[in-house]
């Protein structure tokens, strides 16, 4: 065991991940030098997982209010309102780093934190979500972190009992040193069952709950605050191990606990384990807190105070309890086989005390730990925009080719073979499992009401312009609820960036909250929790700017919902929220990187009036029952949105397209706030007619551009393609390249 | 109809086949948690739900079936009340020696959660009566360890004595099991274990009711 007194270095606080300016902030404000297990808790405290020490002051920047949002970030999760004394409860965070290192059990993990951190808030889990992004199919790691990660994933989530009903996978050679996994969980509890971290009152016990501490993960969150370089692999023992039926046992326990009345506060140890879960509690009360670890359930011998105090292991939660249920409390954790310990009491001194073998192994100021971190405003540079592409410049393909190779690419193709290995019905709830535009689950104990869920970003536009990147990903996630029936109400963002000490990364970074707050603003879409995970860069290659976006949105009435899938045949197709060409924007499209191998141009902007307009005017036919079959256009534009409509529901289209103008942006350009609506409707009908004046009348073009009905695609001149063979395009990369 | 579920950590489809016996009976079904050795008096139905009992860290049911609550089951069977052991249930089942055979780790050697064809391979038995004789439905699987095994004189007893109840059909068996067995049932006929999630397609939330006639049958059974 390292002695407490271990002589502290400048090697050794340079190995925890503290600058020589920060060491010298610690000695400032505690007045002498640190023990070795004050270095260890200051280094879970003040990294940049913890702290957001980097992106704290543009985070401040983002809107997190409205009438319905009940508790914006700084919790565990955020809550939001959904009416009748109902609150949906999410987040999104990243588990990046660690699913490098070691797949299976970094996703794994990743997806036990994220539920923890919604049930530690009262909430029973009903949803989550995956956003996934591996580098270059062809890499020699990829296929390896795909099946690792996707087991992972599945193998927590199944277990513990949530229906997965949506993501992201994506491929890029930017990814091949630091894949990205960002792990969503949306719970749901009533408005007066809400349970926060602050502790409250004197001497009152702390007790842990759930697993045995052991040493696994020990600095794990100073591990994900730096880069990689090739000695990766010796970061293994830093990734935790999960345990999904202790959780399951963790979330039954806690919501009876929660029920019988007896918890003050309640905060899950996640990143920088009892450290940060106890400080976190004391501070927000304006409390001390004392722990003394010889109290604490152990599953390894001859742990020091430094190992304990740094552990992630996982499945383990701190509470502050009412004395007199501790009898009641402990019963419940008993009879589901946990640890239950009371390990410490909160003090009116504001000091962070930990006692270990009789000795204060630890003394410090609590509410420095956490409002004391430093906080850089660092430099920034402000991205290039890239130039626009020449008006001419609009390279020919044959269309059905194109099409067919998108449908087969690693982007476009189905994501069936990942989806499957995830439970995506349980709890029996799930109104739209993945392969839609948003995940649609509807809320127990209600009659007609859901909620819709979708995750969504195109990093390769917030590489081209983060601050338009930023808007798109936000404008995808509300349009992709808004294309259920959904009225979007509120989402989560993880931000996903290189290193932060470089001012290109920092300008990508500063850039894409300003856009993402504009879109959030102009959509009154607050953004209620969040997660930064920066540093993710290998041997000094960066990330593409991924800043994930994880919405919520509420859906009145479940019978009137859209799928994407055609509804029936001979229905008139509106491409609602159309420029007057249909499609015009190519650059940074998926046609020009995949059919023809370029990477140039501006990204669509997003006209966010025009976003928020069309979005109230679909939302409207779907609720008059009027479109049941409502797809977003995105990447692929035109003819891949068409192309998933029609395999969805195994029935064809003819759009024949615009006489005179070039096909190839008006079916592939990736214009935004752009909605393919089949409308259950006669084409030659009074109410057909009154429709398309209505949508005129609202300053919206919405061209009738097609007819559902057939077994084929026909798009423009392009020849006829079966949707059996679309299917088969789409269906068979992922399998192909797993298994191949 | 009067039902219980059973409950073990770990099982985690307990709410859903309490909400499909709610909605098809009208009454709530009663819980057996795992400690308990004496059932309600005039159980129709004990249904072990499906999961991942005590993690499934050791073979797939192998602890849930060593709990107190499965001797009194096993009781309760042996006197003739109707059990249905669902995905984990169906593993439990067989782990305690309930049902033969065993539930091998699938083919693909991954977890699947589809939709398969079920084809109603006996229709003259508790559980299947409200169906028609070979009739094809639908029904989703979620599992990782449903590829079912037997040995050749049990395959043959089990297939001669019409205990095979249900089988994967049109090419949809997600898992490897031999003769595409999806259910089978004990001698008796009143133990049914079976892999799929007929909980899960009982009403148009679920886009389907298919699993419905399960619990109808042995709802009109007890009537």
């Amino acid at each position: 065991m390292i002695s407490n007194d271990l002589a502290i270095t400048s090697d050794l606080v340079a190995s925890h991940g503290l600058k020589p300016d920060e060491y010298q902030r610690i000695l400032d404000l505690i007045g002498r030098e640190p023990s070795f297990t004050e270095l260890g808790i200051f280094s879970a405290m003040w990294n940049e997982h913890c702290s957001y020490k980097s992106s704290k002051k543009w985070l401040r920047t983002l809107p997190t209010t409205g009438p319905q949002v009940i508790q914006g970030p700084g919790e565990n999760a955020g809550v939001v309102d959904i009416g009748d004394g109902d609150v949906v409860v999410f987040k999104m965070e990243s588990h990046n780093h660690p699913s490098y290192i070691e797949p299976y059990q970094g996703a794994a993990t990743g997806v036990g934190g994220i539920l923890r951190d919604v049930f530690t808030m009262g909430a029973r889990p009903i949803a989550a979500m995956n956003a996934l992004r591996f580098g270059a199919p062809d890499h020699p790691k990829t296929k390896h972190l795909v099946s690792g990660v996707v087991a992972g994933v599945g193998g927590y989530g199944n277990a513990f009992g949530v229906p997965t009903v949506g993501g992201e996978v994506n491929f890029d050679a930017r990814y091949n040193g630091n894949c990205l996994v960002n792990a969503f969980a949306a719970g749901l509890a009533k408005s007066d069952g809400i349970f926060l971290s602050e502790a409250k009152g004197v001497g009152l016990p702390v007790v842990y709950l759930g697993a045995k501490t052991g040493r696994d993960g020990v600095g794990g969150a100073t591990m994900a605050s730096a880069e990689f370089d090739e000695k990766i692999e010796e970061k293994r023992p830093t990734v935790q191990v999960g345990d999904p039926f202790t959780e399951k046992c963790l979330l039954e326990a806690c919501l009876e606990l929660m029920a019988s009345g007896a918890v003050i506060a309640i905060q899950d140890m996640g990143a920088a384990g009892l450290t940060c879960s106890a400080v976190e509690m004391g501070a927000k009360g304006d409390l001390g807190i004392e722990l003394d670890l010889d109290k604490v359930p152990v599953r390894e011998d001859a742990m020091s105070a430094y190992e304990m105090m740094l552990s992630e292991s996982q499945e383990r939660m701190l509470m502050v309890l009412k004395p007199e249920k501790e009898a009641e409390a402990e019963a419940i954790f008993v009879k589901w086989g946990l640890d239950f310990a009371i390990v410490g009491k909160t003090t009116d001194d504001l000091r962070f005390r930990v006692l270990h073998q009789g000795v204060e192994v630890a003394n410090l100021p609590i509410k420095d730990l956490g409002d004391q971190a430093p906080e850089y405003d660092r430099p920034h540079v402000e991205p290039k925009k890239p130039a626009p592409l020449a008006a001419n410049d609009i390279p020919q393909a044959d269309i059905a080719d194109a099409l067919l190779k998108l449908l087969n690419s690693p982007d476009m193709s189905s994501r069936r073979w990942v989806y499957e290995q995830y439970d995506t019905l349980i709890q029996g709830n799930s109104l739209q499992r993945p392969g839609g535009d948003a995940g649609v689950v509807r809320v127990e104990g209600h009659a007609s009401k859901a909620l819709a869920f979708s995750s969504d970003v195109t990093p390769r536009y917030c590489e081209a312009d983060p601050f338009e990147g930023g808007k798109q990903a936000v404008a995808e996630c509300w349009r992709n609820i808004t294309a259920t029936g959904a009225l979007p109400l509120a989402s989560t963002d993880n931000l996903n960036f290189g290193n932060p000490e470089k001012p290109e990364i920092m300008g990508q970074l500063v850039s894409a909250i300003k856009g993402i707050g504009e879109a959030c603003r102009a959509l009154d879409f607050p953004i209620v929790s969040g997660n930064v995970s920066l540093y993710n860069e290998t041997n000094g290659q960066a990330i593409l700017p991924t800043p994930t976006i994880g919405g919520v949105g509420l859906l009145k009435d479940w019978d009137r919902m859209a799928r994407i899938a055609f509804s029936g045949e001979n229905q008139p197709i509106l491409l609602v929220g159309a420029p007057q060409q249909w499609g015009t924007h190519l650059g940074q499209s998926v046609y020009l990187r995949d059919i023809h191998g370029r990477n140039d141009g501006p990204p669509p902007p997003v006209d966010l009036e025009a976003e928020l307009k069309v979005g109230i005017f679909v939302r409207g036919l779907i609720e008059r029952g009027v479109a049941k079959s409502v797809h977003d256009l995105s990447d692929g534009g035109l003819a891949v949105g068409l192309a998933e409509m029609a395999m969805a529901s195994g029935i064809g289209a003819t759009v024949p397209g615009l006489a005179d103008i070039d096909p190839i942006p008006v079916f592939f350009g990736e214009d935004q706030n752009r909605y393919l609506v089949a409308l259950d409707l006669d084409a030659q009908g009074s109410e057909f007619e009154a429709l398309l004046r209505e949508a005129e009348a609202a300053g919206i073009f919405a061209p009738w551009i097609g007819t559902t009905g057939g077994t084929d695609l026909k798009l423009g001149q392009a020849r006829a393609v079966p949707v059996a063979d679309l299917v088969n395009a789409h269906e068979s990369w992922f399998p192909a390249f797993m298994e191949g | 109809m009067k039902s219980a579920v059973v409950l073990v950590p770990g099982l985690n489809r307990d709410r859903d086949m309490i909400a499909a016996l709610t909605k098809v009976s009208g009454q709530a079904p009663a819980t057996l948690w795992q400690t308990e050795t004496t059932l309600p008096e005039g159980l129709d139905l004990i249904v072990i739900p499906g999961g991942f009992s005590f993690g499934d860290y050791l073979r797939c049911g192998a602890i849930a079936a060593r709990m107190p609550v499965m001797r009194a089951v096993a009781d309760a069977a042996k006197r003739g009340v109707t059990v249905l052991g669902v995905c984990n249930g169906f593993q439990i089942l067989v782990e305690a020696g309930m049902l033969p055979g065993a539930l091998m780790r699938n083919t693909s050697l991954k977890f699947v959660c589809r939709e398969v064809k079920l084809q109603v391979t006996n229709a003259n038995t508790a559980f299947t009566r409200q169906y028609q004789p070979n009739q094809i439905i639908r029904c989703p699987v979620a599992h990782h360890d449903g590829n079912y095994f037997a040995e050749p004189e049990e395959l043959e007893r089990l297939e001669g004595e019409g205990r095979v109840v249900f089988r994967y059909a049109e090419n949809t068996n997600p898992n490897g099991s031999i003769n595409d067995i999806a259910g089978i049932m004990n001698a008796s006929g009143n133990v049914l274990g079976l892999m799929p999630h007929p909980e899960n397609l009982i009403e148009s939330a679920h886009g389907g009711d298919d699993g419905r006639g399960i619990f109808e049958s042995v709802l009109a059974k007890a009537a």
